[in-house]
């Protein structure tokens, strides 16, 4: 269970009473338990996500707290579930459907894509579809083939949803409440390989505008928008989901020896904050992105082109990418080797550093 | 033929259909017959670009769409069902303006015409059924008086399986659906011997535990029973119902089709059966419920309506551009604002 720890120095805005020490599965447990308080209209379903609590227990004793109604089991079909969404937000529920992993995100993917995403804009507003997809994401567990993939790139170059994904127990607890209360869809990505890595969580509503950092310190940026996760003057690393802490950990080896790294956490993988973007990079001057997903058509490439548009005539090098592999996300036994880490981050902060004109 | 397990509730000591309903049911079928051939016309005049008829299915959309009650329940049609929606009393020009090319989904609106919008994706919206009609039991509505849900398909949608999924989370969750397949014999090209296996929609459904109904499609009377039978069984709390409207698809599939190149006009003819509209017509006739003169005035009334919803598509212009970044979201993101700016300056010269 959470336990109630003191307000750290250097924050603001935190009352000791409100402060929990939680694991982003118990903030994100304890955001549906509040929405489905809040709104009687809201429904969570998906496989195994009632009695069980979910295979990763994110919807843990809310069906036993809130009824067979609110949390249910569905049969095992991914189209079905998302289907089945359009239909109850037509009835006027708010339904947060739970695809298992994110591969399983596949079989479901014309419900998705040619439905939930395009049904307020096909009905011309009269259909909205309040509906927030939870998508357990990303690597870094040695799970079985397609439990590990990244499609932020695929659902963000669908018109009409919008794609978001936490970093930390704090971020999770409020971007989800907001998601959940949001008129359009959102895909919420949840990054797996972090559900169990404790953080200070400020559950004050007026915590919802500013976001204190891992370790407790700065808050800053809207919930809205992007994160400065780690100020920092020579390089911007920008990352979202589990790359983030990672980037943190680069960037306190970096220290070491001399670099100041400056860590964007995107939140928002659609609309990506593009002025938080050029605010970091525009002090900067180089940034490298950082994603699991393969490289091709990734979603750095989309961030590398929104650093360039607003921050060209003052940047020091071209923006690097550190990602994934053009490959199937591999066996466990080489989860490491796609997956990017610190070295291969580190490198990427060279080849900007090191860049020369001409 | 019926199939077990057997409806629930079957509404055997529901009233006949009065004289004034049949002929109210024929006005409808007439009015639907003369829209839809005048809207082939409409193509090959140039008035919209594209067109999918149902002529020969007038008696199973028509029959179908006469039994819903628009005060509680919701229907989620293909883009075949101009009969259900004129059936229902939906606003023609809103309906016929997806085939004028004006916007997708329609121009009427889904939330007052309890008809949801247009569904190009074969079997696309079924699951949609489900998941609304779930909601019915949701929301706590009283054993008798629940809205129910009815699906449109056919044979060829039948294949895809959405379907499956759609019959299977209804039966377990005792959904108040009603699938309405028309099995129509074609899938553009594709005859339904080489479409559904076993020959039946309606037989799978024995499978899920969910009572099924076979009917002669293009006897409206037929169809408005079955219809109003299964809408009874939903209602009082069974769960789903699967109704197969055994028709023919009398026209090509779309004004783009060329069905000389699958079938020919002799097989058409064979396999065509009656045409449901005349078989009606000799059956008032023969009853005396209605006579060459109610006929005749069903007709210049029909004539009249498709002129008016003529007129009606022919006055509708284009949207204005500036709908299709507005409408993608309730709350628009910045990236798609700026890029109706930017298109506004472009385009518009603002």
């Amino acid at each position: 269970m959470s336990e109630t720890i003191t307000a750290m120095p250097g924050t603001t805005d935190v009352s000791a009473a409100s402060v929990h020490q939680m694991s982003m599965q118990q903030a994100l447990n304890r955001a549906l338990d509040e929405v489905l308080a809040d709104n009687p209209k809201t429904v969570i379903f998906g496989e195994d996500c009632g009695r069980l609590g979910g295979v990763f227990r994110i919807t843990d004793g809310l069906q036993a707290k809130h009824g067979e109604d609110r949390v249910f089991d569905t049969p095992l079909a991914e189209s079905g579930i998302l289907g089945m969404s359009v239909g109850l937000a037509m009835a006027g529920f708010h339904p947060i459907p739970e695809v298992q992993f994110d591969g399983f995100a596949y079989p479901a993917i014309n419900q998705i894509v040619c439905q939930i995403a395009r049904m307020n804009y096909r009905s011309r507003g009269t259909l909205p579809m309040p509906i927030t997809l939870r998508v357990p994401s990303f690597g870094g567990i040695r799970a079985p083939e397609h439990h590990g993939e990244s499609l932020e790139a695929l659902f963000a170059h669908v018109p009409g949803l919008k794609v978001v994904s936490p970093s930390n127990p704090h971020d999770a607890y409020h971007l989800l409440k907001y998601a959940a209360t949001r008129p359009d869809p959102v895909i919420f990505m949840e990054p797996k390989s972090r559900y169990w890595q404790k953080g200070p969580v400020n559950l004050s509503s007026a915590a919802t505008e500013v976001s204190a950092n891992d370790d407790g310190t700065a808050p800053s940026g809207s919930l809205t928008g992007a994160r400065v996760a780690r100020e920092g003057r020579h390089v911007t690393l920008v990352a979202w989901g589990a790359m983030v802490s990672r980037c943190l950990q680069v960037a306190e080896l970096a220290a070491e020896d001399g670099i100041d790294i400056e860590v964007l956490d995107l939140r928002w993988l659609k609309p990506i904050d593009a002025e938080a973007l050029a605010r970091s990079v525009g002090k900067t001057r180089r940034a490298v992105v950082v994603h699991e997903a393969p490289l091709t058509s990734g979603l750095g490439a989309e961030v590398a082109q929104l650093i360039t548009q607003s921050c060209f005539a003052t940047l020091k090098a071209p923006v690097e990418r550190v990602t994934g592999f053009d490959v199937p996300y591999p066996s466990g036994d080489l989860e490491d080797e796609y997956i990017p880490n610190i070295d291969r981050i580190l490198f990427g902060i060279q080849r900007v550093l090191e860049y020369r004109r001409g | 033929m019926t199939t077990e397990p057997v409806l629930a509730a079957v509404d055997d000591d529901a009233a006949p259909l009065t004289h004034h309903q049949l002929r109210e049911l024929y006005t409808l079928m007439a009015a639907v017959r003369h829209l839809d051939t005048s809207a082939v016309a409409w193509q090959r005049q140039g008035i919209i670009p594209a067109y999918a008829p149902e002529l020969g299915q007038e008696a199973a959309q028509v029959g179908s769409g006469y039994a819903v009650d628009r005060t509680r329940d919701f229907v989620f049609p293909t883009y075949r069902e101009m009969g259900v929606a004129r059936a229902m009393g939906l606003d023609m020009v809103g309906y016929m303006s997806t085939h004028k090319a004006t916007w997708h989904g329609g121009m009427y609106n889904p939330l007052e015409s309890r008809f949801a919008p247009i569904q190009a994706v074969v079997a696309g919206s079924v699951l949609h059924a489900v998941g609304w009609a779930h909601g019915q039991t949701l929301a706590g509505q009283p054993t008798g008086e629940m809205g129910v849900a009815m699906t449109y398909f056919g044979d060829g949608a039948s294949s895809q399986g959405d379907v499956h999924e759609a019959m299977n989370f209804a039966a377990v969750m005792k959904a108040p659906v009603v699938f309405f397949i028309q099995n129509n014999g074609w899938a553009i090209s594709v005859p339904t011997e080489r479409q559904v296996a076993g020959g039946s929609v309606a037989a799978r459904a024995a499978g899920y535990g969910i009572p099924s109904l076979q009917v002669d499609g293009n006897d409206v009377v037929a169809v408005f029973e079955a219809t109003r039978s299964a809408f009874a069984h939903c209602r009082a709390g069974n769960g789903p119902v699967v109704i197969e409207a055994m028709t023919y698809r009398r026209g090509p599939h779309s004004t783009a089709d060329d069905p000389g190149r699958y079938r020919t006009l002799n097989e058409e003819r064979l396999d065509a059966g009656e045409d449901p509209l005349e078989r009606f017509k000799q059956r008032l006739l023969a009853e005396a419920i209605a006579d060459e003169a109610f006929f005749a005035e069903a007709q210049r009334l029909a004539e009249e309506e498709e002129e008016t919803i003529r007129r009606g598509i022919e006055d509708l212009g284009p949207r204005p551009g500036a709908e299709m970044f507005g409408l993608v979201f309730q709350e628009p993101t910045p990236a798609l604002q700026s890029q109706a700016t930017a298109w506004r300056e472009e385009s518009e010269h603002v």
